[in-house]
């Protein structure tokens, strides 16, 4: 696998950071997931070359990390915080509103490789709860309408 | 983003520059930013961890251990090279104020690592956010290259001879690497998995060199406390719990947010008064007043002063600062199982205890919550959790047990009432039990 020049470029800054190679491996593998959808084959192959491990080492790293996923999903991750705070303040029902609207259940995509859904575990947000990440991007004091907005505006961009 | 509230009872230190767009480093060098720093150049390395002593400064992310002791625990001579590390992997649920930090005021988080690395005689600073806080990693990268390309991190720091490098490193998705061992293990590019302890980091850390690891707001108070003094510091405080801490407060309350008041802050003031009590129609049932993993406190015990000792005393723990009310239209059982099913995710699975305790804590909660429960139940779910505690290698085993062995021991009435294939009193439509 080829790393683009924003890859190229992290890494080359990264492994200078750190006395071993594979202290780069969890954000790299990250980034990299970042930018082409998953930590495939080829990307496991390649991380495994530039840090002088097996891919199994890698294969067991990745395999621990919540974040980090073998297979592509949709492309509009809608993470649903249900931990405490946020059951507190409702968010049983909002997951359940979500499932509903997108038609699909935890960790599902919609077929159109548009929409993921997950419900996750506490991402921070307990004083403005209930709280979802929209990829990378957080929706605090979440309605149902909120949810509606941001799946109405995804559709709206993907149309264009 | 997370917006910011305030209350005339605050005493802002760690917050003072929240808002002012401090995360430019002009704004922060004007807000008295990199001041400490200088200051803990001219000082003697044991000068600077005496006046973290003198703070009563305790660790800010749950353990509340005193960190000018844990400073004074690295070797002065060490063949391998120090490291300090900052605990940014904020997960435990309830808890959502390093954010802020990162959020208002990256450079004071910058500063605080460097100075700790001063007095501990390190070259190189770490500071680990967890994944999921992308747009922070974004923040802190941009201040530390803002740092270095000011001179202020690098060599010869302010010309004083010194040379410190501090970098930025992401998680990506894991509760337990918040622990210390695990986060060490997660760095060096490996599963979050726990040492066992001893040694203790402060002798073997990173890479086996001698690490300090503090969380993000410990370390964040530390220029603070350099600038004012430590006896100012203590005095904001209790005895032995010295300064301010951020609370998070978080349910149904009229004005949830983060406030930061002085360690030793009465409870119940801080739910009636600084978060203005239950929204209207709710009351009070219960609060978990340090993160889900300490032990649920009842109304008529909260009339206490949140430190550190003063929580104990009653039975739970101040824990991270995240304070979580509870109501009374939440089901407790309900309650206990969502807990449970985040413990049982996040168990890595590397002591049995844990592993297999928080998976039949949880099933059996699946079962007893949906109306398959029996009344031994109650007694094994309380046997369970006992049996996990102090067995396991990381804090995770005792988190997952304590919060359920209070529930039992606090609600046990609440727990008989889902017996007999009754269903949840508190479900809107009720759901059918299993056989």
């Amino acid at each position: 696998m080829k790393f683009s020049d924003q890859l190229e470029q992290r890494f080359t800054t990264m492994v200078t950071h750190y006395p071993t190679k594979r202290s780069v491996l969890v954000p790299m593998l990250l980034y990299i997931q970042d930018e082409i959808g998953a930590v495939t084959d080829e990307a496991i192959h390649e991380m495994a070359q530039r840090t002088e491990l097996t891919e199994l080492e890698v294969r067991n790293v990745i395999s621990y990390y919540s974040m980090m996923r073998t297979h592509k999903i949709g492309k509009y991750n809608f993470q649903v915080c249900t931990n405490v705070s946020c059951l507190l303040r409702g968010a049983d029902d909002l997951f359940e509103h979500c499932k509903k609207k997108l038609g699909v259940g935890h960790k599902q995509s919609t077929p159109d490789g548009l929409f993921h859904l997950e419900e996750v575990e506490c991402i921070g947000a307990c004083s403005w709860a209930p709280a979802m990440m929209l990829n990378y991007d957080f929706h605090e004091n979440l309605t149902a309408q909120k949810i509606d907005a941001l799946i109405d505006a995804v559709k709206k961009k993907e149309q264009q | 983003m997370a917006y910011l509230v305030s209350h005339p009872d605050e005493v802002k230190v760690v917050s003072r520059r929240f808002g002012l767009g401090a995360a430019n480093l002009d704004r922060y060098l004007e807000l008295d930013g990199y001041k400490a720093l200088q200051k803990a150049l001219s000082m003697t390395p044991d000068a600077i961890v005496n006046e973290v002593k003198v703070s009563n400064l305790r660790g800010r992310g749950g353990a509340g251990f005193p960190t000018g002791m844990k400073w004074s625990f690295v070797p002065k001579q060490s063949a391998k090279p120090k490291y300090v590390l900052c605990n940014g992997d904020e997960s435990e649920p309830g808890t959502c104020k390093d954010r802020l930090i990162f959020e208002h005021d990256p450079h004071s988080v910058i500063e605080g690592v460097m100075i700790a690395a001063i007095a501990v005689g390190a070259k190189t600073g770490y500071i680990y956010l967890r994944g999921e806080y992308r747009y922070l990693i974004e923040i802190m990268e941009k201040a530390v290259a803002d740092a270095y390309a000011r001179g202020i991190i690098g060599k010869n720091i302010f010309g004083s001879g010194v040379d410190l490098n501090v970098f930025v490193h992401s998680g990506a998705g894991a509760y337990e690497v918040g622990e210390e061992s695990a986060l060490m293990e997660s760095l060096e590019g490996k599963r979050g998995v726990p040492r066992i302890r001893p040694p203790f980091p402060a002798v073997v850390g990173l890479w086996g060199g001698p690490t300090v690891i503090n969380n993000a707001e410990s370390l964040a108070s530390v220029p603070h406390i350099i600038l004012n003094g430590g006896e100012w510091f203590a005095s904001l405080g209790t005895p032995r719990n010295g300064g301010t801490r951020l609370f998070c407060m978080s349910g149904e309350l009229e004005r949830p947010g983060v406030y930061e008041l002085p360690m030793g802050y009465n409870l119940k003031k801080m739910i009636y008064d600084v978060a203005g009590g239950m929204v209207k129609g709710k009351n009070l049932k219960g609060v978990v007043p340090g993160g889900s993993s300490v032990q649920i406190l009842t109304p008529d015990e909260i009339d206490v002063a949140m430190d550190f000792d003063a929580v104990l005393k009653v039975g739970s723990m101040l824990g991270s600062g995240g304070v979580i009310v509870l109501d009374d239209q939440m089901c407790i059982v309900k309650f206990a199982l969502r807990v449970i099913k985040f413990y049982q995710h996040e168990s890595c699975g590397w002591c049995i205890p844990c592993r297999e305790g928080t998976d039949w804590l949880k099933k059996t909660l699946t079962r007893f919550h949906s109306g398959g429960g029996v009344a031994k139940d109650i007694d094994n779910l309380k046997y369970l959790a006992e049996n996990m505690l102090g067995r396991t290698f990381c804090p995770l085993g005792d988190a997952a047990a304590m919060p359920i062995i209070s529930y039992i021991q606090k609600y046990r009435k609440e727990f008989e009432d889902h017996l007999e294939g009754r269903a949840c009193p508190f479900e809107k439509t009720a759901e059918p039990a299993l056989a």
